[in-house]
């Protein structure tokens, strides 16, 4: 599945107040990390709701990123414990409807860790690469034949002779 | 006689009409009891194959828009629910997607976990009760030769869509299947033309938890229980019982039915206003109220409580989810 052309989009939502800045900080320390992934700054890792992870991925998606304040140290006091649990029963959805574990990752990043921000991104780039392209609005490709099918119908009924 | 030509003149025209469902919509119409004198008094039922005779013919000979309302229930299964979609779009005035099939894809859009091939083996070549032996490998085809010439099948989609992915759609009626007094409330808006804007949902706009009288407390689940491992106290909330009941996310409208009678709710009214994903927001609002702070633990729990997640938080709703169907290349079971 591997392919070195393939450029995952990875779509990551960041805390404000602890990931958003550790990304903020890679930025000013020159730390380098994959240019796959577009970063959305929201309020509290607690915020993202499952549908935000949904929707990037049937909008084309690879790979998601969560990444919140670590555990305990929530500017929210605990929001980010039900990020935990929130990414916990999504992933076990997602696993059902057949999207690799792999894709959707959570991870705790503090204002201090650039770096470890910074890893983690490139390790989820890495795997995600691994995978392939989700390409997930391709599943509801129509099937073949649909378009003349229709125009059957419509030619049956033209010549079906009518009975009254 | 003039007085009744008169009258006929001014009746309206109604169409209903049955896609991928199972006609408890058709029955749950009735349900509107005597009232179904007035509809009778405002519209001619002009097609409905359910309960008349109606040919698809004389639906294609009438003029565009020529029919003043059409309660489409089912989803889009096959090529010919989607040609008739198309048709009925075209000859009325207001469509409304009628129930949770035609709205958000319902129990037939679980099938949406599978596609064509699997549904076909399973239905024509496995050998039980129902689905017969079939050594040659016979299949259902779009096109057949034989000697008086071709005959033709619809094409059988491998992704189940709903009425709104289809076609465009004026309004959507939820419930498996709507509530009488929601039905009725649709026709008169209908009737009296107080429409709502385009594309609402008519019904309310609050949670089957808001008309359910149980007492709430704050919520704390360290274990799901399946609705046959306990008998749930008739007093407390289902949920904090630790059932998975769908009402925190739910559209009211049914006067919390289920959970009167000590079943949880299900969540057949669907997303309440507003929410792009109903399995999303019972996601969402199910792990927030699990009772502990240990990953492992919270993994635990989910694993152990919610063997079937898709079945559990889209049992109504799958086709009309933002994913719609499982991943094709890994065929649903995720390895």
């Amino acid at each position: 599945m591997a392919n070195e052309n393939f450029e995952p989009k990875i779509v990551g939502f960041c805390c404000n107040w602890c990931s958003y800045r550790a990304a903020d900080l890679a930025g000013t320390a020159r730390i380098k990390y994959a240019p796959n992934v577009r970063v959305i700054r929201v309020m509290c890792s607690g915020r993202v709701d499952p549908s935000f992870v949904l929707k990037a991925l049937a909008s084309g998606a690879d790979g998601v990123l969560i990444a919140g304040c670590h555990p305990g140290e929530c500017h929210y006091i605990e929001q980010n414990y039900k990020a935990m649990r929130r990414y916990s029963i999504l992933k076990h959805t997602l696993r059902a409807m057949g999207v690799e574990p792999d894709r959707v990752r959570l991870v705790w990043a503090s204002a201090a860790e650039g770096q470890q921000l910074a890893e983690a991104i490139d390790q989820l780039v890495v795997d995600v690469r691994k995978l392939g392209p989700l390409k997930w609005p391709g599943n509801w490709s129509e099937n073949g034949h649909r378009e003349e099918a229709l125009e059957t119908i419509l030619k049956e009924h033209e010549e079906a002779v009518e009975v009254s | 006689m003039s007085q009744v030509t008169e009258k006929k003149a001014a009746k309206g025209k109604l169409a209903i009409y049955w896609a991928s469902s199972c006609g408890g919509c058709e029955i749950s119409i009735l349900q509107i009891d005597a009232k179904i004198l007035d509809v009778d008094a405002a519209f001619d039922l002009v097609f409905c194959p359910c309960i008349a005779d109606g040919k698809v013919r004389d639906i294609e000979k009438m003029a565009d828009g020529e029919i003043d309302v059409c309660l489409f229930n089912g989803g889009i299964r096959n090529s010919e629910q989607e040609y008739m979609a198309r048709l009925l779009r075209k000859k009325s005035k207001v469509l409304v997607a009628f129930g949770s099939c035609a709205s958000e894809g319902c129990i037939p859009g679980l099938a949406n976990l599978n596609d064509r091939k699997s549904i076909f083996e399973t239905v024509y070549n496995q050998g039980s009760a129902t689905t017969p032996d079939n050594p040659q490998d016979i299949y259902p085809q779009h096109e057949t030769q034989v000697p008086e010439g071709t005959l033709y099948l619809p094409v059988f989609y491998d992704t189940l869509k709903t009425l709104a992915q289809t076609v465009d759609v004026d309004y959507f009626l939820p419930g498996c299947p709507p509530e009488a007094d929601n039905i009725w409330k649709a026709i008169e808006a209908i009737v009296s033309g107080k429409l709502p804007p385009k594309g609402a949902t008519i019904g309310v706009d609050t949670t089957v938890c808001d008309e359910c009288k149980r007492k709430k407390n704050e919520k704390k689940i360290k274990k799901f229980h399946r609705t046959w491992e306990i008998i749930p106290d008739a007093e407390t909330c289902l949920l904090e019982q630790g059932l998975m009941c769908c009402g925190i996310a739910t559209r009211a409208g049914c006067g919390a039915l289920c959970p009167t009678v000590n079943s949880p709710c299900i969540g057949c009214h669907g997303p309440n206003e507003g929410v792009d994903d109903y399995g999303a927001r019972l996601m969402s609002a199910v792990a927030s109220v699990i009772d502990s702070n240990n990953e492992e633990e919270i993994d635990r729990i989910i694993a152990e409580g919610i063997p079937d997640p898709v079945g559990t938080f889209y049992r109504f709703s799958l086709a009309g989810s933002l994913l719609r169907r499982c991943n094709k290349a890994t065929a649903g079971n995720g390895h």
